[in-house]
């Protein structure tokens, strides 16, 4: 056999880094950094072995329901540009085997967590997975435009996972960081998808933008980021949080309703004048402000701690 | 069949395999560990007295 044709034969044969990518690792970091906030900020305290286990697997399995989104949605993939560079539709990965990986990777992750820590905790592992792979998916995400909204509550659970290794229940506190990221995650793809525009519309996603259109996409976008703030101001005044907490919460929504607000006033000709320029900056904004909410709630849950600490 | 110099495909399956032998002496490590920690804090002998108790 020559050198020319082994060449042929091989050259699509995954590596190890393909089969990383197919767990959508800047997802999985998100899946991560927000699971620990939610052990992080919940009362009591496990060993650090178990938390940091539980942690892996939480991520593991976020990182398998990519995996089966990748599988699903592979025919989509090959189409859009962001997209098309993932391991399925550049040939590196067969459907089938990242349909196996994804599975197989779901079931390690969930009985594990609840051999790490509780039955309650992988029972909420398998539930985000079943509703991002079924429910957003396999049934929304090509049926309405209010798919983002929907599939958010999937990204949203890592918090209450969390908090669910540490105490063994869902806390009231818990569903609060849960509302955070349910309500912050369509304003976040919207603003995606208003400079991603291309993409959504051959791919025949019914995003908001292509469904609605884009003046109705910026009103959508305004109308979220206000609640949004209502609810990251409302944590300022739950047990979740203190002091620290509301400062940055109010600093941070503040810039978040006059970002959305820009957003809002902003005619089409001026967004393709500037290539989407405030859209790009909302999106990398909307990014740092979730990062910031849960650091700062991680900081006050030690700050309390401390303070209580100090009191006993 | 061999192939006389390396080629670019025996360098992936090499990654592919040093990735998969990393995760699986991680997974075991993991294991031990819980093993370890479930012992130390008791759980091990609260579910083998709980056994007991049920036969």
């Amino acid at each position: 056999m020559s050198e020319v044709s082994i060449d042929r034969l091989y050259s699509d044969e995954p590596e190890f880094s393909d089969y990383f990518s197919l767990l959508k690792p800047r997802v999985m970091s998100l899946v991560v950094f927000t699971a620990i906030a939610g052990v992080v900020a919940a009362p009591g305290s496990i060993h650090p072995f178990v938390a940091l286990v539980s942690i892996i697997f939480i991520a593991l399995g976020g990182g398998a329901s990519g995996a089966l989104n990748m599988w699903y949605d592979a025919d989509i993939d090959s189409i859009m540009s962001r997209t098309k560079s993932r391991p399925i539709p550049a040939g590196k990965i067969s459907a089938s085997e990242a349909k196996s990986f994804g599975i197989v990777l779901s079931v390690i992750s969930v009985v594990m967590l609840g051999l790490a820590s509780n039955w309650l905790a992988a029972f909420l592992l398998a539930f985000t997975i079943f509703f991002y792979v079924i429910v957003y998916t396999i049934w929304l995400k090509r049926m309405t435009p209010q798919n983002i909204v929907i599939g958010g509550a999937a990204g949203a659970f890592p918090p209450i996972i969390g908090w669910a290794v540490v105490t063994g229940n869902v806390g009231f506190e818990s569903v609060l960081m849960f509302a955070l990221i349910f309500i912050w995650t369509p304003p976040h793809f919207w603003s995606l998808a208003l400079f991603m525009k291309n993409d959504y519309d051959s791919a025949e996603v019914p995003m908001l933008t292509v469904t609605n259109g884009r003046r109705s996409t910026r009103n959508h976008i305004f109308a979220y980021s206000c609640l949004l703030a209502v609810v990251a101001l409302a944590i300022g005044f739950s047990s979740l949080s203190g002091p620290f907490y509301l400062l940055i919460a109010i600093l941070f929504n503040v810039q978040l309703v006059f970002s959305a607000f820009k957003l809002w006033s902003r005619s089409e000709p001026e967004c393709i004048a500037d290539n989407s320029l405030l859209e790009r900056k909302f999106f990398k904004f909307s990014l740092l402000y979730l990062f910031v909410h849960f650091a700062a709630i991680m900081i006050d849950s030690q700050i309390n701690m401390t303070w209580l600490g100090s009191l006993i | 069949m061999s192939f006389g110099k390396e080629h670019d495909l025996h360098k992936r399956r090499r990654g592919r395999n040093l990735g998969l032998g990393l995760v699986l002496i991680g997974f075991v490590a993991i294991m031990f560990g819980l093993t370890v920690v479930k012992v130390t804090e008791g759980q091990f002998a609260e579910a083998l007295a709980g056994a007991s108790r049920n036969e």
